[in-house]
Parts: C-alpha cells; structure tokens; sequence
C-alpha cells in the first residue's frame, strides 16, 4: 500500500478509473494517483496478457498505458491527474475508437 | 516551421540542462530549453521548486540544493517550453517534437543534449510484475507526490538503493528489508581508486551515515545476494533471494523496488547519428565528446549524465562547460574568455569526477544480474521475449543486435531497447564469444518516443529541405 | 559465386543449392540487412507492369507452398489487394486496366465496386468509390523470409560468407576471381545480385547498370486491435497500408529519405511523410488515432524505368539480377529459379526480354 507519508490528506482532483472515483493531490500523475488508490495494474500485455503496472515512472518504460478519455497508448505516469478524467485499464492491443470500447480481442 | 532563429536549443532541463540553458542566456543568446516534464529538474531534482519542509527532512540538503539551480534557470528568463517530447534529432541539428498536440521541426545553430541517464535494466525472473518498480520510480513517487509504499523491499546495488531506503525511514515508513547484491570481490577492484574517494570523504561519510541509521532502526541488510527473483504470479508478493549456491530465501511485500546504477540514456544521441564508445568500466554505451562536450556533429554537445554518469553537481559543471563552449563556437564569445570562465567548472569536473573510478569499481553489477541464468526471464519486456526467445534467434545464426531484433522482434516495442538493449547486447557477447563493445547495440532511429500519427500527418513538407550531413 | 545475400540471391542459391550445384554467396553486411529485410513485405500481384505479370503469377504458385519451399511459413499471409480509388477518373483507370490484362489472357485482377470495397474494409471512409483487386495478394515477413531461404540453402549445401565485401574482381581462363575481406573465391559463373551496389559490380564486370540508391521509409504504428486484413494502396496518393498479425500497421508509398549506400546509412525525412500519413487518415480516418512507434528506411537499387535487370551480362560467365526498384521481394522465388537456368545455361521458361542488360545502352530503345 502507498500512503501519503507527508500525512497531509488533501483531497484535490476527483476522476474515474475503471467507474470508480479516485481521488488525487494537485500535481499527481495518474500512475501515483492510482498507486495511491492501491491499484497497481494498469493494463495487460498483447501477446500473453500479463499484467503490467507501473515500472520507471519516468516515462521510458511504456508499461503503465491506460486509456484516458477514450485516447489509447497514455502514459500513466506522464500525465497529470485532471477533474473528471475517466481512466481504463488498456486490456491488450489499444481500441482505436468508442465504438470499440469493450471489443475485444485484438 | 523551419525557423534556425534559435542560437541554441537544450534538451533536458536538469542540472546539465538549467545550467547550460541559464548560462547561455545570460550571456545574450537566444535560447530555447525543451523538457518533457512539466516542471524543471531532471530527476534528481524533481519536484523541488515547490518543495518545502517535509521534503527538506526526508529528502535531505542534496536534494533542497536543487532550489537554487531551479531559480537561477527561471531568473534567466530563458524561453522554457515544458511537455515539450523530442522525438527526433538529426546529424545537422535538425529537431522534432511535439508540443501542445503539434509536432514541429526547428533546427538552431547549437544544440545540447541534457537528457541524463536511465535505471540499468535487471533482468531477474518476475521482474514485469506489477509491484516491481525501479528504485527511481520510489524516488519520483515520493518527490512529486509523497507517496512511499509500506513495508517495500529494496534490492540491489549501488548508492541510490540506500539513500532511497534511507528517505523512506526518514518519513517514517516500515521497509521490509534491503537485500543487497553488491558483489564482495568487489572491494578488491575498488581499493587502488580508494585515494580518489577519499578525496570525496564528505560523500563516503553520508553512504555510512545512511547505512547506520538504516541499521539502527533495526531494518535487516541482506548482503551477499547473488540470485533474485521476484515471488509472485499476477502481482509481487516479494522476493527470493539466495548467494551463490546458498539456500534461498524469502522475503515478503508487495512492493520491490530494484536497482543497479544508472546509465546514460543515449537513445536520441544514438538516433541522432552521434558516435558513441562502450565503455567498459562503467558497462555502458557513451557518446563520444571533447572536453567541451562537443559530439561528433558538428555543433552538437552532450552534458550531464547522458554524457557519462557524473552526479548532480558534475552535471551542473558539464551544462556550464558546454554552454561556454557553444557560446564560443557561435562567436558569441572569445575563445580567451572561453577558457577563462570554463576553468573554475572544469575543477568542479575533476574533483566530482575522482570520485567516479571508485563508486563504479565497488558498485559494479554482478554478471549473473546483466545477463540473466534463468531461459524464462524476460528479456524485453515490450514484446515479452524471454531468454529462451534470444537464444534461440542466435542459435540459428543471428549474432547482432539488429539481426536478432529483426527476426525476433526485439527492441521493437515502445521502449525503443531502453529496457533491453544492454542486457541483449550481452546476451550476444556471452553466447558467441565476443567482447560486447565488439557486438555492438540497436540500430535506433527516430521517433524516439512515440509520436501520434495525426501529429506527424500535419507537418508540412518542406521541399527545399537540405541534409547538410557531415 | 553469388555476390549479394539479399531475398534474390538467397533465392537464386536455394534454387542452384536444388538442383545440386555448388553456390557460395559473398554477402557484405548480413544476410537479409538491407532492402530484402525491411522491405513492406509486400506479396503482390497486383499493379505490375506486364513484363512482369507472368513472373509474378510463376511466383505466386511458390508463394503458395512457401512451407515446402523452404520449411518456413515465412510469415505469409494471403489475403486480398486492394487498390482503392477515390475519384471517377481513378475507377476509369482501373477499369482500362483491367480490361488491357483480360485482353492479354490475365484474370487476377478485377474491378470491385464501393460496396465491395467496404465489405473488404470496413474501416475505410466512404468516399472510396472501388478497387483494383487481387484476391489471394497478401504479406510476409521480410527477413524471416530472406533468412529462410538461406538456411533452407544451406542445409542443401550453399555456403553464405558474411561480412564479406568483393573487393577486387578479375577473370581468368574462364573462372572468375573475387579477393574479399574473407580471402579469395572462385566460380565459373559470378551472379550480381548487390541490390543497391550491383551497379558498381555490373560496371566491374564490364556491363552499364545505371542502378541509383534511394531510402523508401517506412512507418509502423503501435499494436491495434485487427481492423483490417486486406493489403492496401491508392490511386493518385503514395500508400501502402498492412496490419500484421500482432496488430501493428505498416504504412509506406515510396516517400523518401536519403541513401548514403557509401556508409550503410539512410536518413528519415519526416517532412516527407506528412503526405503518406494525410492519405492514410484519409482512406482510414481511425487512423488519426494511432501512435508512430517507429520508422526506417532501407536501401534499394532504383533504374530508370522502373523494370529490374534479369539476364546474362555480356561477358560470359555473369548473370545480373538487380534493380527491383523497391518491387522485387514476391517475385523471388520465381526470379531464383529463372537464375539457376541462366548460370547453368538452359533456357528459362519465362520471357526475360524486357530485362536484359543491354537496354539502357541501346539506341533502338530510345
């Protein structure tokens, strides 16, 4: 479990991830506000979809790719968390529109 | 879109970068600094604009250093587009980047590279699952959002590890163990370059300050480690660990951060058709430069970590260094003043850098720990290819980096090699007999990053476009 | 004594190695490093100029058993063509096209109409009006397929030096001479197959090859889940569009970068891609949506009139097989097979007039 270790408990932003609301500090990524929230996988690989989370959280490892309002292949870690944001875990190969949203294997 | 109206262009806005950028600046030119993150600093200096007491605490003096080299790039006023992405750089200066959702091309009379250095990859089994992270990605988590994981195991080698596990008691957190794969040998390699660390006593004492307080909260340092692998199926659940032929061991958590020293990050130098050396000493790949940090283009310079790992402060001179340089090669300056104003950093060089022969010798990566033992390891972890997956491109005859990327599809991936390309540069060196300089690495060629396809289809072309290549 | 392991010299010593002659083949780089292994992969019968069309059918009937050939699937992957038009002039010409192949007794390829096209292409707009089609036109893997063939030649016997550059060439009472960086080879019969070098060869073996060097780039995108099987160009726009198995896509159509053959380098423009990406968008509009993870350039021997040299040179002794400008990867198998004919002298069954050496010198050609 990641904790606030400043112990300052301020609550910011608000966004969705996976239909759930997460909560996170001005400043976060996505990647910490997720870590913060105990989640640690972010997506599953293509070829033998193993799970992968969040690996350099610098921005050279592209293991933390979520779908971020609908845009595929988004670093996580690169990108700020905003209001309102809804966040899914990219299950495979990315969908490259709604209509694909839930389809599957790709 | 082709404007050359830039006099220089930095890349990188951590030490090497700011200090390059603010001093160029300051001594009139025009200047544009462009950094991928949103704030400067670099790595190390994450975050530390708006850092305050907690993260002085915790984060220690070396740390809070930063604020100054921050205020001095932001007092130069120099042209600053931060999220700035750079994917491509060419010979003859040429750079692409996206910026605000467009992808733009500029080509300035000088340019610096200040993009530092990344986590040297270790390859252990399990080391893809979720909960492994890098001991930077801890460092980061705990600068930009100061979150540290409960419980966490460090395991490694090298000073971060122990500064990171040092911060985290500091914040008061529980770690679970540091299990430490420094290899014993080592020591004996060290010892002729123990006058140069000596001469750094100040950083000699803080590691052993770190280590005894880290000991004195009773949290166990495990020594000796030859063997790792991470525990766990779909999430970590900790690490095994065992010496040579030992036992092993089991240590708990759900968060394992690894470590084995930092390497520059060359993959746009590389891209850029720059001439790089392997070093091998430091197991690494460095851009070949001058004493100014000029590369093998003409007007291109690497400074920081990127050039070779140096440190903050090292870094600092190197941007300072190059800048001077640059400035110099423009006319904007006299080649006496140049010499004059690069001395004082050149000492700083020195004395940061004398340190250097030591900490490499004594912290040098177990081979087992570069190149893995274990056929199901994963090798690249873009395109989950194990060992077994190498091998077998190699045994049918494929005996470089770029055969074996084309058949197997290696270093193909969005990482573009970062996480792979040493290790199966090894891998090769070790299976056919040769030294791995000899092998040589990816062939690697711009986007260095990913680049949205809309971005690239709306650059315009440019018909008269000239490749002056050297 | 084949000088150049691209996919035609492989191919030419698998088919030597075949019929139980001794080849050795002096490759420079590796094996598969330049044009032959970074190539689109491009499996097509469709479009080709009509010299070529019979070679291209000869090949196709060995793409088709490429796992007996060589013990490799290679890759390859049969599907369709399609050359989409998007203009009532481009669908004029497709129809005049196919109606000159009908009339020379070749029906591959057929007009498909925009409801056909969309059945194919789900994905493409709505503004494509029809196609040029090929059934059964498809993809491989190129340096899968460029190595297969030579392990496949090696284990009948041809033997592969790499890293081994001709440097000086002479021949003497009917055997020729090549003194390379791996010491001294000699043949009977020397086969230029050097790609984008073969032109200084041809000139050393006393023939005029006007091969020029270009870098056709290449684009291939993140993995997307598969929302398209055919392969895919346009008329009046440079593209050609494939997604592999694994969901990524390769976008190419010929923009170029700039081919230092004198070092092995190729150097990206990637102001020249913007048009190829714009009609990518344009016939795909999800497209926009898609990463550019990564982009290359190989380096490919060009002739002026686009056609390759296959044929005897004019001293004895020498077969050219070269300049495929950036078409030539489905055509070897067969092409393989008309160079063992040549070298070892009988007459091949497939018409090679169009590509003899001699045209570029020649004044009736004018």
């Amino acid at each position: 479990m990641f904790k606030r270790a400043d112990g300052n408990a301020n609550v910011e932003i608000t966004f969705e991830f996976e239909g759930q609301t997460v909560t996170a500090r001005r400043g976060d990524s996505i990647a910490a506000a997720l870590l913060a929230a105990d989640e640690i996988v972010f997506r599953s690989t293509s070829e033998r979809r193993r799970p992968r989370g969040p690996f350099c959280m610098m921005g050279i490892c592209f293991d933390c790719l979520v779908i971020i309002n609908g845009e595929p292949n988004q670093q996580a870690c690169q990108a700020r968390a905003v209001n309102g944001m809804s966040v899914r875990r990219q299950i495979g190969a990315a969908t490259l529109s709604a209509d694909e949203e839930g389809a599957n294997d790709g | 879109m082709m404007a050359d109206a830039y006099d220089l262009v930095v890349i990188g806005a951590g030490p090497a970068g700011m200090a390059a950028a603010a001093t160029a600046c300051t001594a009139g030119a025009r200047v544009l600094v462009l950094d991928d993150q949103s704030t400067p600093g670099g790595q190390i200096y994450r975050a530390v604009e708006n850092a305050g007491n907690w993260e002085s605490n915790v984060l220690g003096p070396d740390y809070i250093a930063g604020k100054a080299n921050v205020r001095t790039f932001r007092d130069s006023r120099v042209e600053y587009r931060a999220g700035a992405v750079v994917w491509q750089v060419t010979g003859s200066r040429e750079i692409g980047y996206s910026y605000q959702g467009q992808a733009q091309i500029i080509r300035p009379r000088s340019l610096i590279l200040a993009t530092g250095a990344m986590e040297r990859p270790m390859p252990i089994p399990g080391w893809t699952l979720p909960g492994v992270m890098t001991a930077g990605a801890a460092q980061t988590l705990l600068k930009s959002s100061a979150l540290a994981a409960e419980g966490a195991l460090f395991a490694g080698s090298g000073p971060l590890l122990y500064l990171i596990a040092y911060q985290y008691l500091k914040a008061g957190l529980h770690v679970e163990a540091i299990v430490d794969t420094t290899p014993r040998h080592n020591r004996w390699r060290a010892l002729p370059h123990l006058p140069g660390a000596l001469l750094n006593w100040q950083m000699l004492n803080k590691g052993r300050k770190w280590i005894s307080e880290i000991r004195a909260l009773g949290t166990p340092i495990l020594k000796g480690a030859g063997e790792l692998r991470v525990l766990g199926d779909e999430v970590a659940e900790g690490l095994a660990w065992r010496r040579h032929s030992g036992a092993w061991q089991e240590v708990s958590s759900s968060h394992v951060f690894l470590h084995q020293g930092v390497v520059p990050n060359i993959n746009l130098s590389m891209a850029a058709g720059l001439q790089h050396d392997w070093d091998a000493i430091q197991i690494c790949w460095r851009p070949r430069c001058d004493d100014w940090g000029r590369g093998s283009c003409d007007k291109i310079f690497i400074a920081g970590d990127g050039a070779g790992v140096g440190g903050a402060a090292a870094a600092h001179a190197a941007g300072r260094i190059a800048a001077i340089g640059a400035l110099s090669d423009l006319g904007l300056i006299s080649q006496g003043d140049r010499d004059r104003e690069a001395r004082g950093w050149r000492a700083v060089m020195r004395r940061e850098m004398s340190f250097r022969p030591f900490l490499d010798a004594w912290f040098r990566p177990p081979d087992q720990l570069r190149v893995p033992d274990d056929e199901n390891t994963t090798v690249c972890r873009c395109e989950e290819l194990t060992l077994k997956d190498i091998r077998d491109a190699i045994a049918i005859g494929l005996n470089n980096p770029n055969s074996v990327k084309s058949f197997c599809r290696s270093g193909m991936g969005p990482c573009q090699g970062r996480f792979c390309g040493l290790t199966l540069q090894e891998i090769i060196a070790r299976d056919t007999g040769r030294a791995p300089g000899e092998v040589g690495y990816y062939r690697l060629r711009p986007p260095i990053k990913p680049v949205p396809l809309n971005e690239l289809a709306n650059i315009e072309f440019d018909p008269v476009q000239q490749n002056d290549r050297i | 004594m084949i000088v150049g392991g691209g996919i035609h010299g492989c191919s030419a010593a698998l088919h030597l190695a075949m019929r139980g002659h001794s080849v050795i083949v002096l490759e420079k780089d590796y094996v598969a490093r330049h044009a032959s292994g970074v190539n689109a992969g491009g499996v097509r019968r469709l479009g080709r100029d009509l010299a070529e069309v019979p070679i291209a059918q000869a090949a196709w009937q060995y793409w088709r058993e490429i796992r007996a050939l060589v013990d490799d699937d290679c890759g390859y992957r049969p599907s369709r063509y399609l050359k989409v038009a998007r203009t009532e002039s481009d669908l004029a010409n497709i129809r005049r096209r196919v109606q000159e192949l009908r009339a020379l007794g070749f029906e591959h390829e057929e007009v498909v109409d925009r409801e056909t096209v969309r059945e194919f292409l789900p994905a493409a707009g709505d503004h494509c009006l029809g196609a040029l089609h090929v059934d059964g036109d498809g993809s491989a893997l190129p340096f899968r397929t460029t190595r297969a063939f030579m392990l496949r030649a090696q284990q009948l016997g041809a033997r592969f030096f790499e890293n081994t550059r001709v440097n000086e060439i002479a021949r003497t009472d009917g055997i020729w001479k090549a003194t390379t960086s791996s010491g001294v080879f000699e043949a009977p019969v020397i086969v230029n197959a050097a790609g984008a070098w073969s032109g200084d060869l041809a000139a050393r073996l006393g023939d005029d090859v006007p091969v020029i060097a270009h870098a056709p780039m290449l684009m291939i995108t993140a993995r997307m889940p598969a929302f398209v099987t055919p392969v895919v160009g346009v008329f009046n726009g440079t593209l050609s569009f494939k997604q592999f198995d694994n969901g990524t896509v390769l976008i190419g159509g010929g923009a170029r970068g700039t081919a230092y053959p004198e070092t092995d380098e190729t150097e990206l423009n990637f102001g020249g891609m913007g048009a190829v990406l714009r009609t990518a968008k344009d016939v795909f509009p999800i497209m926009a949506k898609a990463n550019i993870v990564r982009t290359w350039a190989g380096i490919e021997g060009y002739l002026p009139d686009n056609l390759p040299v296959i044929g005897p040179g004019t001293m004895d002794g020498v077969v050219h097989v070269c300049g495929f400008s950036a078409h030539g990867f489905q055509l070897a198998p067969a092409v393989g097979g008309i160079v063992a004919d040549l070298v070892t002298g009988s007459r091949p069954d497939l018409r090679i007039e169009p590509f003899r050496v001699d045209r570029f010198n020649s004044v009736r050609e004018q």
